[in-house]
């Protein structure tokens, strides 16, 4: 060692020393700094499980499976049900995926596909540029500008054509469920955009050729080489969407009206689980109110972490189909 | 001689601890968390007051009253602050006793979407019964029967409230529990209710906006932010039968001619008195009576002190209500016996 060590120059020689020195204790130690910082992700998922439930005791026992199947919030009687949230949060997140899936999927294949080089970059940098747009000025947005056209022209016109079925009856407030959804669509469009477009992107060219080879038009090489191929991995976008349109507070708050009820009505106003904390849980004065909002908190958590394990299940039966269809 | 030296020497002692007093007085920062309704004035406050006591800085978070009692509970500040007084339960969870400073106060008004605006007045039947659902229409006669003079349409009432636990809310369900035994029990006093009727909307901000955008809605917001976004808004009867506008004037007459307990938890809602506007509440500033650190509690004092005279004068050209001169000299009292 110190023969070699004198006749290289210093930074070489440290080079020289590390590899000479085959004791793979770096190798280990970085192993186990790996482990405990992906088992510190964990740990954390649980704790904040742990802490949820531990705040929301004393609701738990006072209300039971109660809690999730009654529906009255009456803070002044300390009755507690969460069943309008978890309906609102339900279906304003089915709206905002209903309305965002096809438009951010369309816009990535758009991007992937067919728009001319050019024009690319300065639509994604728009696109990523909504992401970065508050939650409270999409808001105030809501507030001033799209709920005043909703009320006005767009829902008035919604109503005529559809308001033979239950979903578009009733007044028309323009806070409203699906105002909630509408904003929420807003806000998730620009991950499932740029998630499904790096999807699409990484679809390997040499499909696209081989569908052009085999005389394929421009759309069946879209549908069949690379939506197909692709399938997989936008529904991973679509789930990544559903996890922010959960838990998405602020501006929903601002426009969905808040009222814990549940009419089949989408232009009547809703309310989410994410919404009622964000509005009661600074003035929660009584130990019950507060566990109960806990509790609502302990149950969006459940949700949130159930509708990854279905999103989960279902992505491996995509995966059964994936290989037969893109081989076709 | 051996007493004189132990004098001398406590003496000394005493000193010593006043210097480290001093030193460590000198960059003093007082805490403080809970309401924001009165977070305007008590910003003003704590600015004006760098000029009277330089060593003091206050750092307060408009955390929300829930916070302020909370924290103060829980001895993480030196002062707490709410908009509605503390209950029996919360208070007997201190570990010490916890006084009731109220300092300024507000109003809640009736704030409507009409056409051409109209000045309306409301009585307490009439806005009980458009907050329980009862009064659907504008045209109601509980309604145009007060208001001859003025052509409401046929057109139905959006009732709008705050979704968010607030002050305001407390002061207008209080007002109604008052009024109407029917709300009393279907629905009751608190921050936030089961609302039987109505949109919510997030803030002052969130329900007036929904006001200013929907024709025929009404709801309540403060009179700060009526006055400052110019929204029309009602002239309510008040106990002893008056139509009575909603102005500084009258809520400080409402707090001089309301019932005040002595530990100054009270409620001004519907207060006796030809003057009054019915729908005002006090906010209140939280210490503890015994003080544990004798310096701050000291400098919380003065504080106390000063804003209970200099700082009142403040009130009005930030749209807050002062005290009653009366009820001032009261409060002062009760501050001198803050211990510490």
């Amino acid at each position: 060692m110190p023969v070699v060590a004198s006749s290289a120059k210093p930074a070489v020689r440290s080079i020289i020393d590390r590899m000479a020195r085959p004791s793979g204790v770096g190798d280990r130690v970085f192993k186990w700094l790996t482990l405990a910082m992906a088992l510190a992700v964990v740990a954390l998922v649980f704790l904040v499980g742990w802490q949820l439930a531990r705040g929301s005791s004393l609701a738990i026992q006072k209300f039971g499976f109660h809690f999730l199947e009654t529906s009255t919030w009456d803070p002044v009687a300390e009755q507690f049900g969460a069943l309008p949230f978890i309906y609102g949060t339900a279906i304003s997140s089915l709206v905002a995926l209903i309305i965002a899936v096809p438009l951010s999927i369309a816009a990535a294949v758009y991007l992937t596909e067919l728009a001319p080089i050019w024009i690319r970059q300065p639509i994604v940098s728009l696109i990523e540029m909504l992401a970065a747009i508050p939650s409270v000025i999409l808001g105030l947005w809501g507030i001033f500008v799209m709920i005043p056209w909703l009320r006005t022209h767009a829902f008035p016109f919604l109503k005529k054509i559809f308001g033979w079925t239950p979903l578009f009856d009733g007044p028309i407030y323009g806070v409203s469920m699906l105002a909630g959804g509408i904003i929420i669509a807003v806000m998730i469009l620009p991950i499932i955009t740029s998630v499904s477009r790096e999807i699409l992107r990484s679809v390997p060219n040499l499909q696209r050729e081989a569908a052009y080879a085999l005389g394929a038009t421009r759309w069946e090489v879209t549908r069949i080489a690379v939506l197909s191929y692709a399938k997989k991995g936008l529904f991973g976008a679509v789930v990544l969407g559903l996890g922010r349109a959960l838990g998405e507070t602020m501006a929903v708050t601002m426009v969905i009206g808040n009222t814990p009820q549940i009419r089949a009505s989408l232009f009547a106003p809703g309310y989410t689980l994410a919404s009622v904390i964000a509005n009661e849980f600074t003035e929660a004065t009584t130990d019950v109110y507060l566990q109960a909002l806990f509790e609502i908190g302990l149950v969006l958590f459940g949700i949130t972490i159930f509708a990854n394990l279905l999103a989960q299940l279902l992505l491996r039966t995509i995966g059964s189909t994936i290989t037969p269809r893109a081989v076709q | 001689m051996t007493k004189i030296h132990r004098m001398i020497g406590r003496f000394l002692g005493l000193f010593v601890v006043f210097g480290l007093i001093a030193t460590a007085s000198a960059q003093m920062t007082m805490n403080g968390a809970g309401a924001t309704f009165p977070y305007p004035i008590y910003s003003k406050w704590f600015d004006e007051y760098v000029k009277v006591d330089p060593s003091v800085r206050f750092n307060y978070q408009s955390i929300g009253s829930g916070g302020g009692q909370k924290q103060i509970t829980a001895q993480t500040v030196d002062f707490g602050a709410s908009d509605g007084p503390m209950s029996d339960e919360n208070l007997s969870k201190a570990p010490g006793k916890i006084l009731h400073i109220p300092t300024v106060a507000g109003a809640d008004v009736v704030a409507y979407n009409l056409p051409g605006d109209p000045a309306l007045k409301l009585d307490a039947d009439a806005i009980a019964g458009i907050f329980l659902g009862q009064i659907k229409k504008w045209n109601d006669p509980k309604i145009a029967g007060q208001n001859p003079e003025v052509t409401l349409p046929d057109q139905e009432i959006v009732v709008v409230h705050r979704s968010d636990g607030s002050g305001t809310t407390y002061i207008w369900t209080d007002y109604l529990s008052k009024v109407s035994a029917e709300w009393k029990q279907k629905v009751g006093t608190n921050t936030s209710v089961n609302w039987p009727t109505g949109l919510g909307g997030k803030g002052n901000e969130g329900v007036a906006g929904q006001i200013k955008q929907t024709p025929g809605a009404l709801g309540y917001v403060e009179l700060i932010y009526a006055i400052q976004n110019k929204m029309p808004y009602a002239d309510v009867k008040n106990s002893a039968g008056k139509f009575v506008k909603p102005s500084l004037e009258s809520i400080t007459a409402a707090l001089a001619t309301a019932q005040i307990p002595d530990d100054f938890r009270f409620s001004i809602t519907n207060a006796p008195g030809a003057g009054s506007y019915p729908m005002c509440g006090a906010t209140w500033l939280l210490v503890y009576e015994q003080q544990k650190d004798s310096a701050k509690g000291k400098k919380l004092v003065e504080f106390l002190e000063w804003a209970l005279t200099k700082g009142e004068e403040m009130a009005k050209d930030l749209d807050y209500a002062p005290l009653p001169a009366e009820l001032r000299e009261r409060v002062l009292k009760r501050v001198d016996e803050i211990k510490f």
